[in-house]
């Protein structure tokens, strides 16, 4: 196992380099210069010229992408010239609360999203399964943004039972009870979409297992049909069910770029989007490697919980 | 075509969603010739109108513009959008995808790295980093929507090319010497086309949804001009004092999206022919009956079944499996079942203890008794109670039938537990204990083992031992050796033997193969197109058959030594059980089958030895005369 976590680590790399490639060709395509978006345009060209320079942007365009890639290897993603304080500092300030938002989320959707999907298809065409079935299209087809306002409508403003929007309350906030009251609301509409997702997944492959022989034989040896189900079938399941996890988790991230802005939520995702409105390269640079990378490192852990769950595969 | 579409309207829920999808389209459609206000005309002295109000169906937003009209022409946008986005994805992905499937080698390595590159993005960081380069705008929007679904459609087409790139009629035309790109234009993309538009209609639900969310997210469409996003995503300042902005382009998304998927589910669902045979219903815990009358008990064995019927119902197509079969097992005894495959001769062993499929599988009539009592139609835990403790099963291939993430010995421990709640330590042992009566060395190591660690041999001892955990009565083995090599099949039937011996079992032996069934059973009978046609002692059956079947089944066997001998193949097919014929269902292939073989019942007669045939075999007749 550990030869295979290794393995996988080092595989990690390639594709690591890859994003910040990418990410770094699409941020050179930006038309215009980014000194004078910094100094606005009644800027001189002197001024202009300097800043350049000290940017480091009168390099080549490879010079400048191992310069910014050796700066981030120590820590160091740049400065956001709008906030005036290192990229990464604020990053790191608001990634926790994304890291909460998504990680709550992401545990619900594939807690309810397997349970849903294992009792529809041990019911199946009967009355569970359709009108499991009917949620789940619903909840793949609302749009969270638009779910979060109508939550907010309903729980927040008419039954008055979760506050509107933020992380803690502005006064005697900041307890625990405090945050899951604030994060209710966003937890759930961030999850309602890969729920579904994974509950209709989690569906199918039930089906397909439980027509499998090794499952005739556990009833064969007289094994109760609860843990036919949830133990023999969902086992062998969930070798089809966790790689889909890991693409839900960066849809999980995705959505949560809307949840932050319609909640208020102090996360990366609102910070991304101000920054692109306000056309502050390095935060979006800086803000979308830290992302990807985070997402990437969640796979490899799919990866390996998918190894430890499956013998069959090489270690 | 017809089938296709009877089949999408047979799905209520797809024809819904297509009726629904196809009034928003047509409403879009006409959206400029409908007496609408102007959808920018603002009119702050009338802001935030609600529904019905006067002359505003749907009311007014923060700048006075009337709702209704900003809904149609913001949904002729997204639908736009969306289409167009689904469309430059789809055929972008397509195209690279193809290349990439049909020139292999470094092209396709090198493009399917870059596509895992991509898809390593959450998807909106991508998107928001290409709007961050283009600047935020609605076509901006499209272009950052479309090249992010881009690795998807290239993916999915790639899959299907490499698999079209490989067949034939490609290395006709190569051989003709066509050219790449007459290759590709005339064999590959008309192949591909269709799988392009079913992956097209069900992602434009996803591409409406993305682009919205740019839009609400101020990336999108810029004012006055609005799709349904921006709309949501103005009106979210107001979403307390005036929900209903809100709300009626949030409702409009979802109805859009919703009737998208439920029409693109119904599509796919339509063309896929394992749903269509019922090939991915799921089996029940125990087969369903659907029983008449229950016959009377006929035998007095140990396990008796009496006039079984059991059918697969598919449609309107009724199979009947199993016809009217009745057998015996008495304490002790070896009975072998045999007969082609397709003969009905599993589906009799499997109803036994409720183990058929279902659906389709039905127990229509006919009794199974243990000791009397009988198992049709018993309650489930019953059923669950003697599975595996009196009766237990060993089947065919041991590598299916293990499962493959459990180690063996947590497999063998819970056959143990199950029925008996001892401790783990204890359940433990006597699982060790079980591997070592099956002859497996080094019995406690291997208990960690997973099934694909061990031989084929090894796992059908394993299988063996699992039958043997609760000392059943009765063991009813399906075909256990026939996944198995020769040497190895002679081990475990002499193993069978052993313990049929040493613990009195008694052993219902399914084959395909007579020179098994004389080695090992007592009795024999041989089934033919669902029914028993003829029983009787092994050895008298085999030294003079009755019925022309089972002569000409042992004349398959080969045999050692006897130098080179044809062997006698029957021929033709065994009947489909659907469609059986009046009279002997041997008939059509049987030399000597004459009128009155192929009209009537034909009963099965005698006493200890029963043959179902109007002109049995001169030996058998002859040796009848003798006794």
């Amino acid at each position: 196992m550990g030869g295979y976590i290794l393995k996988r680590l080092l595989s990690a790399i390639p594709v690591l380099l890859g994003i910040t490639v990418i990410v770094f060709l699409i941020m050179a395509m930006i038309p215009g210069d980014p000194a004078t978006a910094i100094l606005g345009s009644f800027a001189t060209p002197e001024n202009v010229e300097r800043l350049n320079r000290f940017l480091g942007l009168d390099e080549p365009l490879w010079r400048q992408y191992f310069i910014w890639l050796g700066n981030m290897l120590q820590g160091d993603f740049g400065r956001s010239f709008a906030l005036n304080r290192p990229v990464l500092d604020e990053i790191l300030d608001r990634f926790s609360a994304t890291l909460i938002l998504a990680g709550t989320a992401f545990i619900l959707c594939a807690v309810l999203g397997i349970v849903a999907g294992v009792v529809s298809a041990s019911r199946q065409y009967g009355l569970a399964d359709k009108a499991i079935t009917f949620v789940v299209i619903l909840g793949i087809s609302v749009p969270s943004f638009f779910l979060g306002m109508m939550m907010i409508l309903l729980f927040a403003v008419q039954l008055r039972w979760l506050p509107v929007s933020g992380m803690f309350s502005i006064w005697g906030g900041g307890n625990l009870p405090d945050l899951i009251r604030h994060l209710t609301m966003p937890a759930i509409a961030l999850a309602v979409v890969a729920t579904g997702v994974v509950a209709r997944l989690s569906r199918g492959a039930m089906l397909e297992v439980l027509r499998q022989d090794f499952i005739r034989t556990a009833r064969a040896k007289g094994v109760p049909e609860r843990r036919v189900i949830w133990g023999h079938a969902l086992r062998a399941a969930m070798v089809g069910i966790i790689p889909v996890l890991g693409i839900q988790a960066g849809f999980v991230l995705s959505g949560a770029v809307y949840i932050e802005i319609v909640f208020q939520w102090p996360g990366v995702g609102r910070m991304l989007v101000d920054a692109i409105l306000r056309r502050d390269i390095l935060l979006v640079q800086g803000g979308v490697v830290f992302i990807a990378a985070c997402y990437v490192g969640f796979n490899i852990v799919v990866d390996v919980a998918q190894a430890m769950l499956d013998p069959r595969i090489k270690t | 075509m017809k089938l296709f579409l009877s089949l999408l309207f047979r799905n209520r829920l797809a024809a819904f969603g297509a009726v629904v999808l196809a009034i928003i389209v047509i409403l879009a459609v006409l959206t400029p010739l409908l007496p609408l206000h102007p959808p920018n005309a603002t009119n702050t002295a009338n802001r935030y109108l609600r529904p019905l109000a006067d002359g505003h169906l749907l009311g007014t937003d923060h700048l006075g513009r009337d709702l209704l009209s900003r809904l149609l022409w913001g949904t002729r946008l997204s639908l736009a959008v969306g289409f167009a986005a689904a469309l430059i994805a789809g055929l972008a992905g397509a195209a690279i995808g193809v290349m990439a499937g049909y020139f292999g080698g470094r092209t396709d390595n090198v493009t399917m790295r870059g596509i895992d590159m991509l898809m390593a993005f959450p998807y909106i960081l991508l998107a928001l980093a290409i709007v961050a380069v283009l600047g935020p705008g609605l076509l901006n929007a499209l272009i950052a929507v479309a090249v992010v679904n881009i690795p998807f459609f290239a993916r999915n087409i790639r899959g299907v090319t490499v698999g079209i790139a490989h067949r034939e009629f490609i290395d006709a035309a190569r051989l003709a010497g066509m050219g790449h790109a007459r290759i590709l234009l005339t064999e590959v993309v008309p192949n591909i086309v269709p799988v392009v538009v079913i992956a097209m209609s069900t992602t434009i639900g996803w591409m409406i949804l993305e682009t919205a969310g740019l839009s609400f997210l101020g990336l999108g469409s810029q004012p006055p001009q609005a799709d349904l996003g921006s709309m949501l995503g103005e009106a979210r300042s107001a979403l307390i004092t005036a929900p209903h902005t809100s709300i009626v382009p949030g409702v409009m998304i979802l109805l859009i999206v919703m009737s998208v998927n439920l029409l693109g589910d119904g599509i796919r669902d339509a063309l896929d022919p394992r749903l269509r045979s019922g090939a991915l219903a799921r089996p029940m815990a125990a087969t369903r009956v659907d029983r008449r009358d229950v016959p009377p008990a006929q035998g007095d064995g140990l396990l008796t079944i009496d006039a079984l019927d059991t059918q697969f119902q598919i449609g309107k197509r009724i199979y009947k499996a199993v016809n009217q079969v009745s057998l015996d097992l008495r304490p002790g005894e070896c009975l072998g079942l045999i007969g082609e495959s397709g003969s009905g001769k599993s589906v009799t062993a499997l109803s036994v203890m409720g183990l058929v499929a279902s659906p389709p599988g039905v127990i229509t009539g006919g009794a199974v008794r243990l000791e009397g009592q009988d198992l049709i139609g018993a309650p489930y835990e019953v059923l669950r109670s003697l599975r595996g403790r009196r009766v237990a099963y060993i089947f065919q291939d041991p590598l299916s039938t293990l499962h493959p993430l459990y180690r063996i010995g947590d497999q063998l421990t819970e056959a143990i537990r199950v029925h008996d709640p001892v401790s783990h330590a204890e359940a433990h042992k006597r699982a060790v204990k079980l591997l070592e009566d099956v002859r497996i060395p080094n019995a406690a190591a291997r208990m960690c083992a997973y099934p694909h660690e061990l031989s084929g041999g090894m796992r059908q001892r394993v299988g063996i031992a699992m039958a043997l955990a609760n000392d059943p009565d009765i063991i009813i083995a399906d075909e256990p050796t026939t996944a198995l090599d020769v040497t190895v099949q002679a081990q475990i039937l002499a193993l069978l033997d052993e313990l049929r011996q040493s613990r009195g079992l008694a052993i219902l032996f399914i084959t395909h193969d007579f020179g098994v069934v004389g080695q090992l059973c007592d009795r024999v009978a041989v089934m033919y197109g669902g029914r028993i046609v003829e029983t009787g002692p092994t050895a008298e059956v085999l030294a003079a058959p009755a019925h022309p079947y089972t002569r000409r089944l042992i004349a398959c066997v080969p045999e050692l030594g006897q130098g080179q001998r044809v062997l006698a193949a029957i021929p033709g097919l065994p009947p489909a059980v659907d469609q059986l014929p009046d009279g002997c269902a041997f008939a059509p292939r049987c030399e000597k089958a004459r009128a009155a073989c192929k009209s009537g019942e034909i009963a099965l007669t005698g006493a200890t030895r029963k043959v179902r045939c109007l002109y049995p075999e001169e030996a058998h007749v002859a040796r009848a005369e003798n006794h």
